[in-house]
């Protein structure tokens, strides 16, 4: 039996931010812990307005306002045709702009970023299907349906469904039993609760 | 009960017109408001709407904590809409720093066992997401059963679900490992993709448990080729590639199996060769599957062969229109850049060219690459592409691009000249941001290739007269034309074209460095004590030198007053000491603890002995080191010789820290001399420990010797030496 060296640096005030060290490529022998994850996914406009911010690792508010508010800021900074991947702190962080939408995910030290690229597009494209040819107002009208739908296509952090018709399904059944469950009253029906 | 509040949409659309940040914050106030006095009501039907505009508000970053209790208690609604909206709210909400998290622990439990898989969806999704560790050990075992008795709707997000308490609690990974075993041979992607996560997450935590999953290669194996292989397959097919997400999965965890195992590499050799060769590459999504291949055969105990296809790979991402996937391609290299050199060095010339692309991330990527592959062959053409590059990169990249050119030089200069001249480039194009090594680092190596004091000493005159702004060249000039400025006015040189100069014109260039308000304290340190010593290599002006010295000697930078004054001294009561201070400097000892962040140490055969100049306290024992090796040159000085008695001192270096030094007393006269003993005043920073003498009495005739010994002396600054006779 060989010994495990959990090569993981854990930061205290960054409980989940688990920093690899050295990867995969050290001699033989030297075994480290890779660790493959999806931290957050924040959805925000081009003037930098939060549409969607989805955490996978617990951090306090003012934690969260902080990383925020600095990602943005890079992210927007960056021109046009500059690589859809940066280092920023320990993370890598993908991103894509749809339209007025950035797309922008952070993912640990050995993640492979072509594929996180595919899942922000695939999220991109379950949302098209949905509303029909999304645009933002959808998502900031129905913040809670972009939520849902990207609840049903990643667990975790980790993607749950790679079928599209799949997660498109389950979601309009989820939705079936919202409407079954509100007792149908004309004024909520106005007032477009469902 | 009517309806006071505004509908979710319309308060959305009431804070987007809202035109100046205080409308929106007035807005925002009355809907929370509202919204508080709703939750303080009993059961009304717009809970779920509420807490929807709610959550809405927070995420434009207003205060919602008051919503927190609100979610525990719809998460307990037997209404599937409150439900919803309850656990998207503690999953906003509530994070498992927060002392509410815990109670919704038991409606999550309840609802995981709940007959509508869309319920038992949501506390899965909920506990994935924030569950704390508490939680998690608390509901492990429910999400054990689901694992093995339901539907694949839930087995997939129950794996899932797994995970994250993996990962929160390792020691619970066990729990999982039988149930995450039989899942592997589900057909449902979605609970395969879930089980290989699983898997992967188990087998990292575990050297016991990775080793009993070894057994599944062949499985997993199978499973890949069978989507590699198989036609098209709607469901699942993204532009061409059958599943990617799942075979990306699939070859991480082959990758963790493979590792460190040659039976377990072996198994796996063909299909890797078959997805590396069989991928589509021209979308991303198969670039993405090819790279997690190229990743995995790197890291497993792969045949030459199959990694010389991944390297190969990696190559042809490098010519790939995509910038990402050249991007890609160069942080993969760089990992195996130590261990297959030779693989990477084929492809140097195109990674060479990525130093020119656009963006700033390419450009560091490409910068550490080629400085990687920098090596005694190819040093000449790399070091003409890096010293290009250092003219024209992004300023955040230049102290980087300095220190690897100087690292690279060091280990490959062809030849001396060729070194001196690189590092002077450098200095020319990039001289604000090279670290403070630099300079006493060039004026060792200045030092030691004597041949080329008369090269290096032309082009540093030149590189002076045209630009005093780069503090770290002029320093370096100054201190060369201070050494060799004699060399300079005999107006010959080998090889390169002498300048014409006269002293005049030396001494011009010197005081225009110590008056320009470019210079930093240091720099006008190094030219004044260059204008000092060229005092005994010209001829002519020495009474010029004389006045700028004694003009500094009422400097407003203490520093230079102090030095001023000492030149002063030097020239009026120790003048017949000036040459002999004022020589060449002896080759310095590279690391031994020669850090002269500044000056350099003069010798002195006076006792009185002047420490080097440090920039910062930390480099005082260093500087202190440094002088002491000037010191052990010096064999014996005769510092005493008066009415017959000879006190000479020699000193040698015991130590690190320590100096022994040895004053033997000898008498010439007639009589003898009894009595004689020898008292040492040192500063209170050294320490000194004098051993007993060999004598106290000085025979006649210099027929023996009194032989006093100090040692272990550190941070010795002055020590006088009075002998006591009677």
């Amino acid at each position: 039996m060989f010994a495990l060296v959990a090569n993981q640096k854990v930061v205290i005030d960054w409980p989940c931010f688990w920093v690899v060290l050295g990867g995969s490529f050290l001699p033989r022998g030297v075994y480290t812990v890779l660790l493959f994850k999806m931290q957050f996914m924040l959805l925000f406009s081009r003037q930098g307005k939060l549409r969607l911010q989805k955490w996978y690792v617990p951090l306090s508010d003012k934690e969260k306002k902080k990383i925020t508010r600095e990602l943005v800021q890079t992210v927007l900074a960056r021109k046009p045709k500059m690589c859809s991947f940066l280092e920023w702190r320990d993370l890598k962080i993908v991103y894509k702009r749809y339209a007025s939408l950035y797309f922008c995910c952070a993912i640990e030290d050995q993640d492979n970023e072509l594929i996180t690229l595919e899942i922000i597009h695939r999220y991109v494209e379950l949302l098209d299907k949905y509303f029909g040819s999304v645009c933002e107002l959808d998502i900031i009208f129905n913040f809670e349906k972009a939520y849902f739908i990207l609840d049903e296509f990643l667990l975790g952090g980790e993607a749950q469904e790679t079928s599209k018709k799949n997660v498109l399904k389950a979601i309009e059944q989820a939705d079936l039993l919202q409407e079954e469950a509100e007792t149908p009253r004309s004024v909520l029906e106005e007032i477009g609760l469902t | 009960m009517t309806v006071t509040f505004l509908p979710l949409q319309e308060m959305i659309r009431a804070i987007r017109s809202a035109r100046t940040q205080c409308e929106e914050r007035g807005v925002i106030q009355r809907e929370c408001a509202a919204i508080r006095a709703q939750f303080r009501q009993a059961d009304n039907g717009g809970r779920s709407h509420n807490l929807a505009k709610l959550l809405y508000v927070h995420m434009l970053g207003y205060p919602a904590h008051f919503g927190q209790m609100e979610c525990v208690r719809m998460i307990a609604s037997p209404r599937y809409s409150e439900k919803r909206v309850g656990y998207l709210g503690a999953m906003m909400l509530l994070d498992e720093k927060q002392d509410a998290s815990l109670l919704i622990t038991n409606s999550i439990k309840n609802d995981l066992s709940n007959s509508n898989q869309y319920i038992q969806s949501l506390a899965l999704c909920t506990l994935a997401c924030m569950g704390s560790a508490e939680m998690c050990r608390d509901l492990a075992p429910e999400i054990d059963r689901l694992l093995r008795a339901s539907n694949s709707y839930i087995k997939k997000k129950a794996a899932l679900c797994a995970v994250h308490i993996v990962r929160k609690v390792h020691d619970l990974g066990e729990l999982f490992t039988k149930a995450a075993r039989s899942l592997l041979t589900e057909k449902n992607h979605g609970v395969v993709h879930g089980a290989v996560v699983l898997i992967t997450e188990l087998c990292e935590r575990n050297s016991e448990t990775l080793e009993r999953f070894r057994k599944t290669v062949p499985d997993l194996v199978q499973i890949m080729k069978g989507l590699v292989i198989s036609g098209y397959s709607p469901d699942h097919d993204v532009a061409g590639i059958s599943d990617p997400f799942l075979q990306v999965r699939i070859l991480r965890l082959l990758r963790i199996l493979g590792r460190n195992n040659e039976a377990a590499s072996d198994a796996m050799n063909d299909l890797l060769a078959q997805v590396a060769t069989n991928t589509d590459s021209t979308k991303t999504v198969g670039n993405a599957v090819l790279y997690e291949t190229v990743l995995t055969v790197l890291d497993i105990k792969s045949e030459s062969g199959l990694r010389v296809l991944a390297v190969n790979i990696l190559g042809r991402f490098l010519l790939n229109n995509d910038r990402n996937i050249r991007y890609i391609a160069m942080t993969s290299l760089q990992k195996i850049v130590g261990t297959d050199h030779n693989a990477v060095q084929r492809h140097r010339g195109t990674i060479v060219d990525c130093l020119k692309d656009q963006d700033a991330s390419v450009k560091r990527r490409a910068l550490e690459l080629s400085l990687a592959l920098v090596s005694a062959s190819n040093i000449r053409s790399m070091m003409k592409e890096l010293l290009s590059f250092l003219s024209s990169c992004p300023p955040e990249l230049r102290s980087q691009t300095a220190s690897g050119i100087f690292n690279a030089a060091e280990r490959y200069a062809p030849s001396q000249r060729w070194h001196i001249d690189t590092i002077l480039h450098v200095l020319t194009t990039a001289g604000g941001d090279v670290r403070d090594e630099t300079v006493p680092n060039l004026i060792q190596l200045i030092t030691n290739t004597s041949e080329l004091h008369c090269y290096t000493v032309h082009k540093l005159y030149r590189a002076l007269l045209s630009d005093i702004s780069q503090q770290p060249l002029v320093q370096v000039a100054c201190w060369c034309i201070g050494e060799y400025g004699d060399l300079l006015l005999t107006g010959e040189c080998q090889e390169t074209e002498p300048v014409q100069v006269t002293e005049d014109y030396v001494l011009d260039v010197l005081e225009t460095v110590l008056q320009s308000h470019m210079s930093s304290p240091s720099t006008r340190g190094f030219a004044l004590t260059a204008t000092m010593k060229l005092s005994t290599r010209i001829t002519e002006n020495v009474d010029r030198i004389r006045s700028i010295v004694s003009i500094y000697g009422s400097c407003i930078d203490v520093e230079l007053q102090q030095r001023a004054v000492e030149y002063n001294a030097l020239f009026k009561k120790y003048d017949h000491m000036r040459a002999a201070v004022l020589e060449r400097m002896p080759v310095i000892e590279k690391n031994s603890q020669g850090h002269t962040n500044g000056e350099t140490i003069k010798e002195s055969q006076t006792v009185k002995v002047k420490p080097g100049e440090p920039q910062q306290p930390a480099n005082q024992v260093q500087a202190n080191a440094a002088f002491y090796t000037v010191f052990s040159i010096v064999a014996t000085v005769t510092v005493y010789e008066k009415d017959g008695v000879t006190v000479t001192l020699s000193c040698e270096k015991q130590s690190d820290s320590g100096l022994t030094v040895t004053l033997t007393a000898s008498n010439s006269t007639e009589s003898d001399i009894r009595g004689f003993t020898l008292q040492a005043a040192v500063p209170k920073s050294v320490q000194l420990h004098m051993k007993a003498p060999s004598g106290d009495s000085l025979p006649a005739r210099g027929t023996a010797k009194l032989v006093f010994t100090f040692a272990d002396m550190s941070e010795v600054y002055e020590t006088k030496v009075s002998p006591v006779t009677s």
